[in-house]
């Protein structure tokens, strides 16, 4: 498999990026580790005439806590987020997940920007973003502009990203203290997109009530969705195992998910219910330490 | 004629998908988002001043350190780096065989990670350091873990090898004290239809040990 040919060019700054993109415009795609846009390329999915090479750029690939953020450029790569001390010691749930996405071969090249900018709902992070509320930072040759991850994905492989921007930062509010967050995916073999997907992050008051839920899902809807009714049923409550339950159910009947190879639809609705208990225990456990 | 990838998009017009819609979501605008800020931007589109290099889609230059010598080819941009090695080198040590980065049987190392070869473009490892299966070996001797490979009895049809090899060698690289675990773990996307897995574990704990002596 060859993909159809193409122009290439590595620009060196984010500024020659932009030109080239404003030139080529919708000709153009942008290739940062290259492993969902080539194998797409490869099967015709995919045919840009023009392939913007973004790896060249330095400065795009930092993993930092600032301004109450925790910031991570677009091209860290999830070998950099497992291998990053903060990730590590303060946000698991990325730990959770990068162990997850498909090998460390293709961890050594994907890039974070690229799993959520590909806007697959079977990709991995757009949960975890879900789960965290993160913001999505956009920058073009105008400016830069920050969108809530909730307005970042429109479709089947569309997003906000327009075609003369470029996905630079991700932002994630730093939780405060007693937050916990957890991601499972159900696979059938290590490199497999999920089965179904669920990324939890809860926060508990001292006195052990719910005063932040987050709830992403991977590849259960055509978008990445949030699990927006489980939220409002924690919200507020004392986290018994009856509120997780109910959590867990009206998950389990939100979410969308069709009929494949990785399993049937009532199938992947079970899953769901037991990741979501499963994942907010979890969370839960993480809140304490 | 019709150049190829003109033909392409053309085709895919015919079925109703334009390559445009498909991938980009061009025509949608951004709803609902905020916050535009020039003044935080610190680049500015006159700052590229030299535009970089633009090649294709015929062949173009590609210099780059393989097994520690400096090469270049001349290859299209839409060349694979498994191909470049292959067809352009003659290292036909990595393998292809899913072509689509599910069995890593085209494992090479660029800058001392291992990557499948078979979605990475050559041009994109432009300027960077390549390691096959066959720079492994030092002259006639052989990496520790390719001995320890012989020793185990790691190979069945040996299809996986050369992807196996580079992955544990990468391990021990990284981790001279490796448990099963993480063998399990940095050999979790080679695909092997023999089932050699236990003797590559073995091998690669071997291997490991024989290394600290
Ligand atoms: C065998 C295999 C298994 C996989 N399994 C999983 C899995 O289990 N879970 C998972 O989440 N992923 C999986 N992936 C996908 C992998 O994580 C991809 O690397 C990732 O989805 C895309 O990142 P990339 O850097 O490779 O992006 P690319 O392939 O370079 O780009 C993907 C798309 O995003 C666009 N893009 C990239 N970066 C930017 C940017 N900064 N701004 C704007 N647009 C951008 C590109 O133009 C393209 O359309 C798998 C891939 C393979 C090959
Ligand atoms: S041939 Fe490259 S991963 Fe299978
Ligand atoms: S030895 Fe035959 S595929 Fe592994």
């Amino acid at each position: 498999m060859i993909p159809a040919p193409f122009d290439y060019a590595a620009p060196n700054t984010l500024a020659e990026a932009f030109a080239l993109l404003e030139q080529h415009g919708d000709d153009a795609k942008i290739l940062a580790g290259g492993h969902s846009l080539i194998p797409m390329m490869k099967l015709r999915f995919a045919s840009p005439a023009f392939l913007v090479d973004i790896n060249n750029i330095p400065g795009l690939s930092y993993i930092r806590e600032e301004d109450g953020y925790l910031r991570i450029g677009a091209m860290a790569r999830e070998a950099d987020l497992d291998h990053s001390e903060l990730i590590r010691s303060r946000y698991p749930i990325f730990t959770d997940a990068s162990k997850l996405i498909a090998d460390p071969q293709v961890r050594n090249m994907g890039t974070i920007g690229g799993n959520i900018a590909h806007g697959d709902a079977a990709n991995d992070h757009p949960a975890v973003m879900l789960a965290m509320r993160a913001e999505v930072v956009i920058s073009s040759a105008e400016g830069q502009r920050t969108v809530p991850i909730d307005e970042f994905f429109y479709g089947f492989y569309m997003t906000a990203v327009q075609q003369n921007e470029i996905l630079t930062e991700i932002r994630i509010p730093i939780p405060p203290a007693g937050t916990g967050n957890a991601y499972h995916k159900l696979e059938r073999k290590v490199g497999d997109y999920a089965t179904a997907g669920v990324a939890v992050q809860i926060t508990v008051d001292g006195k052990g009530f719910c005063t932040y839920a987050g709830i992403g899902l991977t590849n259960v809807n055509p978008t990445p969705m949030r699990a927006a009714r489980s939220e409002e049923a924690l919200l507020g409550q004392k986290m018994t195992e009856e509120a997780i339950a109910e959590a867990a159910r009206l998950a389990a009947e939100d979410c969308n998910p069709s009929d494949d190879l990785r399993g049937d639809e009532e199938y992947k609705r079970a899953m769901v219910g037991v990741l979501t208990r499963r994942m907010i225990h979890k969370a839960l456990e993480r809140a304490r330490r | 004629m019709k150049n190829p990838s003109e033909e392409q998009s053309s085709m895919q017009e015919k079925k109703g998908v334009s390559r445009r819609a498909f991938l980009r979501g061009a025509g949608l605008t951004t709803a609902g988002t905020v916050a535009l800020s020039a003044g935080l931007l610190s680049f500015k589109l006159e700052d590229a001043k030299a535009p970089p290099a633009i090649l294709g889609p015929g062949e173009a230059e590609v210099r780059f350190v393989v097994n520690g010598q400096a090469r270049t080819i001349w290859v299209e941009p839409r060349t694979t780096l498994a191909e470049a090695l292959r067809e352009h080198l003659s290292l036909t040590g990595a393998k292809v065989v899913c072509d689509r980065g599910s069995c890593s049987a085209c494992t090479v190392w660029v800058d001392g990670k291992p990557v499948n070869s078979c979605i990475t473009l050559a041009v994109d490892v432009s300027g960077r350091e390549v390691t096959t299966i066959e720079g492994l070996a030092q002259g006639d001797e052989l990496h520790p873990v390719q001995e320890a490979f012989i020793e185990h009895d790691a190979s069945m049809c040996g299809f996986c090898t050369p992807g196996m090899v580079m992955s544990c060698a990468a391990l021990l690289k990284r981790n001279p004290n490796p448990g099963l675990e993480d063998v399990k773990l940095a050999t979790s996307g080679n695909l092997c239809r023999c089932g050699t897995y236990p003797k590559v574990f073995e091998a690669t704990l071997a291997a490991a040990k024989k290394m600290k002596k």
